[in-house]
Parts: C-alpha cells; structure tokens; sequence
C-alpha cells in the first residue's frame, strides 16, 4: 500500500467517522421534532433557532456529566460494552459505499474499505457482533434488570439474524455477487426497473422488519423496554457511556438504511437525474445527494414506525420470527433458485412475493388458536 | 359459594374470546397503514398544543385556586378577625394565627402573626369558604417559588403583599365586600361598650395570644380606629351579594 493510498484511507475514514456522528445527533434532533410533531407538540425550541443547538447541548451535557460507574460492576466489561456496542456499528460501515462509486477520485473514494467480494457477509457478521456489546452491558452491570434486557436482546437478535440473512440471499443469487458496490451497479445499468425492491418486494419487506429488530428500535426495542425493565440494559450506565449505547442505536439505523437504499432502491441512481451514463458536472453531488435522500426517507419511515406501531410482545416478537419472516423468507429463496435454475423471467419474483405473503396470511386464517376452554367451575358442574 | 355445584353462573369467571382475525388483519398491513395515515396526519397538519409558558400565560378556570392572600379592608388594614375559622377549617393544618387584641375599635382580635405553609397547603379552599369576614382568598396565582422551605411559609406581610399585587389584577378581584370587614363584623348586636383590653389579665391573655401589641408592626399600614365604616355594606347585602366571582 503506498503513501497516498494511506492518506485517501484516513481521510475516508474520518470523514466517514464524523459524518455518521453528526448525522447521529441531528438524527436524535430530527426524531425529537418529528415525534413532537406527532404528538401534537413542539420538541426541542430553546437552543437556537428551532433547538437547532439542542444536540450540541446534549453532548456537552453527556461529556460533563457525572459518570457513576456502580459499586459492584465488573468494570473492565462494563467499560468494554459501550465501546464494543459503538465499534461493531461504526466499523459495518467499512464496506457500505456512501456514494456513486464510479465517480472515484484520486484523493476520495465513497467507501472506505472498496471492492470487498464478501461486504455483505461481512455487514452481517458485524452488526451481529453488537449483540456482544448489549450482552456484555447487562451482565456486568450485576443488576437484575439488565441481565434480563441483553437476555431478551440476544435472543431477539439471534432470531432476527436467519430472516435478515436470507432476505438478501435472494438479491445475492440475483446479482451474482455479494459485493455491496456491484449489487447497486447492477442495478444502475437497468434504470428504474432494475431495482430490486421491484422483483424482491417480500425480501425487502422481510429485510426492513429483521433489520429494524436489530437495531433494537421500536416496535422491537424489548431489550431496553422501560415499563418492564426499567432501563433494560443500559440501566446502569450514565454520561459518555450511556451516550454510546444510544450513539451505537442511531449508527445502527443509518446502516440499516443505507442498506436498503442500496439493496432494493437502487442506491445513488435514480432515472433521469443520476444514471451511470450521466456526464454532466458535479455528477457525483447529484448521485450523493440522490443516496441520502433514500437514506434519509428511510429513516424518517422507520421514526414514523416508531410512533405508530405498539411494542411487540415477546412471544409475539417470537412469533413473528420463527413462524412467519423465516418460513417466508426461506420459500422467497427457494423461488430465486427455482427461477434462476429454470432460467426464467425475473418477473415471476414479483408475483411469487406477493402469493407468498397472501398465502401467509391466509394460512394464519386457518391456524388460529382454538377456543379457551371453558372455566373450571363449568367443567366440574357439568361432571 | 363454597359449593361450585351450587354457584351462581353469574358469578363465574368470564371467558371473552378475542375477536377471530380476517385475512387482511392477520397480515398486519391495514393497521400498519392506517396508523401510518394517523402518525403522518399530525407531522403533516401540525397543529401543537404546547403552551410556552414563560411567555406565553396558561387560561385558568376562573374557580383556579392559586396562592393565597390576605385581603385589606378600605382603610388598608388586615381584613383578618383572627377567629380561627381557617385554621380550624384547614385540613392540612398548614395556617397558623397568634391572635392579639386589636388596635382598632371595629373589632375585638386581629392576627398578631398570620403564617401560611404553602408547602402543606393542598389548596382545596376550605379557609376562604371558612372565612366569616372574607379576609383570605385564593388567587390565581400559581408561580410561586422558593429557594427554602422557610421561605414557603407565608406570614402575614407577605400574605398582605400578595393582596396588594393581586387585588387590582383582572383575574384577581377581590370576590366579596370589598373595603368591609365582612358580614360576622355587622351583626345587629353590636358590643355596647368597645371591648375591653385585657391588659394585665393572664388567664385572658393565654387565650387570645401573645402579649398585646398596642400597634401593629412597622410595614403594615396602620390606621386610625374608624367605626363605622361608610360605605359599607350590610349584613343582607351581603347576603345577596354573590359569594364567589366569575362563576357561572
């Protein structure tokens, strides 16, 4: 490796780095807005014009506050956990390309690690790794509300993990690759209905529902749910450390939606605007700005899911897992394989998608739960 | 009951079964949807309820019961008799009144010390129903603050410089006779004699209070004894005047 591609890494890096990390805070600003707009209130108005300095206050507060580390912690795991929860999140962004990556220049590139064959294992592999982080949080802390958190946390992640895994098999067996760059050029080359989210609309459903679980926000967000478990398990943290559980939150929704922006909405091209054949200049602002705006709309859905749909209940999260999004995504597969081993139309996809889910819902018509039994004072006085 | 064989249907445990779910709710997406419908309704069409209260001043009912005050009568004195009936009525034991003869020929007591606990207050408004003279009323005010529990507790010139701050305000009308002592000071039997002072009498002055004080303390606004008062509505005006302002 030379000198100068040393320095176009570092400087990928921190500019990836400290992107994501601003992005994050005014993603916190953005969510306190928009769920303040929901709930008929104002958010955050007293920093600034509209508390546009409400996340500066906010680090300021986490730097300066008293960090209470407990008694009876393990403390080199309970230090550990942040940073392990931040680092898998941050480091999931390696293989992610921020933005059109035929465009490269010779002092900046949009991804930071380029052309690795496995990025979307690797992704996976990863952002799995996060779970450590939760896990290691809750138990360390020796509190019983925390243990039970990460509990529920792993084996809410582990479950989540099969759906997310082989949600994207199929675009991995469509594109041929499972190279993050290649998957958005393919797309690129077809136009609008090369999208994959066209022949791939329960992977996308499937991939968006597991990815939202893996992050850990609501209506999944059953590690840290307060009613039950006070904090859940970051509840004995506080300050900078508490801070990166929840900066670990934020990075993990902006990798999942640059992930489905890239998978399935066809990553910086959009028709007309920005086409791997566009030649007019500052062509690569547009393509960056077409990407965010994707990620962007991603996130405001996932903050709008947020508010509108209720906490699942355990088993139902369970349920939800093994009984509904890995049956169905494993038939999808099936389907890619059959329809790529057949050599037919992609199109078929679309269609088999959309049978699958109805057959789904059809199927659970017929599997509901049978009727209570009658009370026991019922039973004995009809003995 | 103890028999099951003989129990009352009415009395058994209920089963209600869940509705059965149809086609589309058992895939979720109508719900899904129409929550979306709602949750964007409100970041489209904003329309917030907050009140940005510093600046902007909360609409109270008009019955709000706020701090307290001491009302003054017309010739700026306390209004107070000192009879108790606040104190007594009190349910959270949160007045506290030292009685000592009063330097005024219109009535026998007035409060030598007149504190109020407004941390122990629960603000129901028993002492203004209470007041036979009308001399203590709720206002509408609500922001008061301390930096101490000492300072929580009101005593008579503070009570009395609520009234002066409040008494003119459109929220805070004195509700009844205004400048009168009230209708307990005007009953048709009136003392023959002005009352005596039980000067150098112990067993009274165990009663009533503390040592009498001829004057009133510096800060309060004395003025000459008057009786009686012009102006000054009788027994059955007040009778049909209207107890509390506002209402209605």
């Amino acid at each position: 490796m030379s000198l100068s591609d040393l320095i176009v890494t570092i400087l990928v890096i921190s500019v990836t780095l400290g992107g994501t990390l601003g992005i994050c805070s005014y993603l916190i600003w953005l969510e306190r807005k928009l769920s303040a707009a929901m709930q008929d209130r104002l958010g955050p108005n007293r920093v600034g014009p509209a508390g546009l300095f409400q996340p500066i206050a906010d680090g300021l507060k986490f730097i300066l506050k008293e960090e209470f580390t407990p008694k009876y912690v393990d403390k080199f795991l309970f230090t550990l956990a942040p940073c392990v929860s931040v680092f898998t999140t941050l480091l999931a962004f390696a293989v992610v390309p921020f933005g059109p990556m035929e465009r490269t220049f010779e002092w900046f590139r949009f991804v930071v690690a380029p052309g690795v064959d496995i990025g979307l294992v690797f992704v996976f592999a990863v952002t799995s790794l996060a779970v450590y982080g939760i896990i290691l949080g809750g138990w360390a802390s020796n509190n019983k509300y925390s243990v039970l958190g990460a509990l529920r946390s792993s084996a809410q992640v582990i479950s989540y993990e099969l759906p997310l895994g082989m949600s994207v098999l199929g675009i991995a067996l469509l594109s041929g690759t499972l190279n993050l760059e290649q998957i958005a050029m393919k797309q690129g080359a077809v136009g609008i209905l090369g999208w994959n989210v066209w022949v791939q609309p329960l992977a996308c459903l499937i991939f968006f529902t597991a990815a939202l679980a893996e992050s850990n926000r609501l209506p999944f967000d059953l590690p840290e749910c307060e009613q039950e478990l006070v904090g859940g398990y970051h509840t004995e943290y506080s300050a900078m450390k508490f801070a990166m559980f929840f900066l670990a939150e934020y990075a993990h929704v902006i990798t999942v939606s640059f992930l489905t922006s890239i998978l399935f909405f066809g990553a910086w091209y959009f028709p007309g605007i920005s086409t791997p054949t566009s030649d007019y200049p500052l062509a690569w602002v547009v393509g960056l700005a077409v990407l965010f705006f994707k990620v962007l709309c991603c996130i405001v859905f996932i903050m709008l899911l947020r508010w509108t749909i209720p906490r699942f209940r355990f088993d139902q999260l369970m349920n939800l897992a093994w009984k509904g999004l890995i049956p169905l995504a494993l038939l999808n597969v099936v389907c890619v394989m059959l329809t790529l081993h057949f050599d037919q139309s992609r199109w078929w996809l679309a269609l088999t998608s959309i049978g699958l889910f109805l057959g789904a819902g059809a199927l659970s018509l017929t599997l509901q739960r049978s009727p209570r039994p009658t009370s026991s004072v019922a039973l004995r006085r009809a003995a | 009951m103890s028999d099951p064989k003989n129990a009352d249907p009415k009395d058994e445990v209920r089963w209600v079964d869940e509705p059965a779910l149809g086609f589309w709710e058992s895939t979720f997406v109508p719900a899904i949807v129409q929550g979306l419908r709602t949750t964007i309704r409100h970041v489209v069409d904003r329309k917030p309820v907050t009140q940005q209260f510093p600046e902007q001043k909360p609409e109270l009912p008009p019955n709000y019961r706020g701090v307290h005050r001491l009302n003054r009568d017309e010739q700026g004195r306390v209004k107070c008799v000192a009879c108790f009936m606040c104190a007594t009525a009190c349910p959270a034991h949160c007045i506290a009144i030292e009685a000592a003869p009063a330097p005024w020929e219109d009535r026998d007591k007035y409060p030598a010390t007149f504190v109020i606990d407004e941390l122990k207050c629960i603000y129901c408004g028993m002492c203004e129903e209470a007041c036979p003279c009308d001399a203590i009323e709720l206002t509408s005010q609500f922001d008061i603050s301390a930096i101490s529990r000492e300072q929580m507790l009101f005593d008579r010139e503070k009570l009395l410089s609520i009234y002066d701050a409040t008494a003119n305000l459109p929220d805070d009308p004195v509700r009844t006779h205004r400048g009168a002592l009230g209708p307990a000071s005007e009953l048709e039997v009136q003392p023959a004699s002005p009352p005596t002072r039980p000067v150098g009498d112990p067993a009274k002055e165990a009663v009533v209070g503390p040592k009498p004080t001829p004057k009133e303390p510096a800060g309060a606004n004395l003025v000459a004894p008057h009786l009686p008062i012009p102006g000054a509505p009788t027994y059955s005006d007040a009778a049909s005047a209207p107890r509390r302002r506002k209402d209605g």
